[in-house]
């Protein structure tokens, strides 16, 4: 008896998050004139609300920036995370415990404080409107390395000396010896920045205006909030869905990868 | 074995940490630098910064709005965190009970966790909608009044709040669930042995284990509730009567919709104060709970 509430109660939080989202995947489909139908059936299923997002906005272009910010800011991050976090776990050099300190010391720092001059920075640079505005000050996270820099602690000093012995040089060792072991860092960085930069809004917002380079949740974003979707509720439903389903798709197959992720970080902070 | 030949370790470590120092020269140090700078002074990007002393200061203390706008974010963060906390501690408790299909559950409420803020605020854009809502439908279905969920001033920013829990509380969900299977069996059942009724077991022995995840859990919503932006930013714009008006997006105003960057400056360097304090305190509060 017991057992049934608890599946009861179970059941109807799964539909308290889960059916919102197929409500919008349905309703993105419905003709406009039935979107306001709390049920996900329709006999006049249509392609329209697509249709008008395709013909107002680049919105193919604004996913391909994505995709392409997105990679870009995690690769670098892996790697560089993984090249500073040897650097600080496994060499000894003057001035290591300092960048600790700093690195540990900037992650206090809230960012509304650096919002205003790194936009100013990106238009000294000449960076605004142009990829590197949205890609250069992501290239590292101090989170990242610190991942990296934990995980290499762990691994044993033997390791490392029988390398030396083949002859193998510190980059050697950490790219055939240590990035093989690092798997799950590897992931769990991954991840992280990849929806970190995935669902990012108020940089490409700050240093993005012309709509060729615009990310797609920025892209979504204007056209539901800058009228360009003339209050069609289809239309902005439609882009909604454009922009959750490949995140939602990578997530049906990783799902575990993505929460062990998510919650790594959050215990490590 | 530590090599005692110092040299080219030393050398090696400053190449291979050099990613991180310029990283921190240009993108932290300097902007951090050049915000002490610009809260000195009038500057639209376009025209020669202008010094100013301590007006912006001044014109800061008289800035109803902002502090309105601050007051807004800590209302969103008063309702948010406790029912945040409830609901998943609610859920993971379920969760931690010996049932089935744990994993699809735990992967349901995780969803909207993963999905971009725009997705969720323009889907519960929908949902709130006075007329045609889907809520409201439903209300009017029970034969109950429809609610002016991000229309009426009282409500929006409550409505805001909810839809924030609503799409963070599965990762909450996971961290109580870790934190739950962190507490030994055999309290629980000395617990059963003495009598304890589950509702004592839930405060006298659960509550308690968990005390540093809640702590974890009020540290991690208040950091990402004093960003909140895009949600009302698509959600209301700040409205009605600037009750959802929250302080990124009064800073985010003023810096590219006015132009102000050194008032802006000068905002978002008080309001990251502000943060960096109430975060710190909250910090201190565990310390001492723990010792």
């Amino acid at each position: 008896m017991k057992k049934f509430w608890i599946y009861l109660f179970l059941i109807v939080g799964g539909l308290i998050f889960a059916y919102p989202f197929l409500w919008m995947i349905s309703a993105s489909f419905k003709p406009e004139m039935e979107i306001s139908h709390v049920g996900l059936w329709s006999s006049h299923y249509t392609l329209e609300s697509y249709k008008a997002v395709m013909h107002k906005i680049p919105i193919w272009r604004s996913l391909f920036n994505s995709l392409f910010v997105s990679s870009c800011v995690t690769l670098s991050v892996i790697f560089f995370g993984s090249i500073v976090g040897y650097a600080l776990s496994r060499l000894r050099f003057f001035g290591r415990d300092l960048i600790l300190g700093v690195i540990l010391f900037t992650m206090v720092i809230p960012f509304q404080i650096t919002l205003i001059p790194m936009y100013i920075l990106m238009v000294k640079f000449g960076w605004v409107d142009s990829y590197a505005a949205l890609i250069v000050p992501g290239m590292i996270s101090t989170f990242g390395i610190l991942l990296f820099r934990q995980f290499f602690l762990d691994i044993p000093q033997d390791l490392i000396d029988a390398a030396r012995i083949d002859g193998c040089n510190d980059l050697m060792i950490l790219f055939r010896i240590f990035w093989p072991l690092s798997r799950p860092v590897i992931i769990t960085v991954g991840i992280i920045s990849f929806m970190g930069s995935w669902n990012d809004v108020l940089w490409p917002l700050i240093v993005i205006r012309v709509r060729e380079l615009m990310t797609m949740p920025q892209m979504v974003t204007l056209f539901a909030v800058g009228g360009q979707a003339e209050a069609q509720l289809g239309a902005e439903l439609a882009a909604a869905t454009l922009l959750a389903v490949p995140i939602i798709l990578v997530y049906a197959f990783f799902q575990r990868y993505f929460i062990e992720s998510m919650a790594t970080t959050g215990l490590k902070n | 074995m530590k090599r005692k030949s110092k040299n080219p370790e030393n050398r090696l470590g400053h190449l291979m940490s050099l990613p991180y120092t310029l990283y921190f020269l240009l993108f932290v140090g300097f902007p951090l630098v050049f915000s002490f700078i610009l809260i000195f002074h009038k500057w639209n990007v376009i025209t020669p910064m202008e010094w100013v002393g301590l007006r912006n200061f001044i014109r800061l203390s008289q800035d109803k709005l902002f502090f309105q706008s601050i007051l807004n974010t800590l209302k969103f963060l008063i309702i948010h965190i406790p029912l945040q906390i409830v609901v998943a501690l609610l859920l993971a408790v379920l969760l931690n009970q010996k049932i089935k299909a744990r994993g699809f559950f735990r992967a349901v409420y995780f969803l909207p966790v993963i999905v971009s803020g725009v997705v969720i605020t323009l889907l519960w854009r929908q949902l709130y909608a006075y007329d045609s809502g889907l809520l409201n439908t439903l209300l009017t279905k029970l034969g109950l009044s429809r609610i002016p969920w991000i229309t009426h001033p009282d409500w929006a920013m409550p409505s805001i709040a909810i839809m924030a829990t609503w799409k963070n509380v599965g990762l909450y969900i996971v961290l109580f669930l870790v934190g739950l299977q962190g507490i030994p069996r055999y309290l629980y059942e000395a617990a059963e042995i003495d009598g304890a009724r589950p509702v004592q077991q839930f405060f006298f022995i659960t509550l308690p284990a968990l005390n540093s995840t809640i702590v974890l859990v009020i540290i991690l919503s208040t950091i990402g509730g004093f960003s909140l932006f895009i949600e009302p930013f698509v959600m209301t714009g700040g409205g009605p009567v600037n009750s959802t008006l929250s302080a990124m997006l009064y800073i985010y105003n003023q810096a590219f919709y006015f132009g102000h960057m050194g008032y802006a400056a000068t905002l978002g360097f008080f309001f990251a104060v502000i943060v960096l304090i109430i975060v710190l305190i909250q910090k201190k509060l565990v310390e001492q709970k723990d010792t």
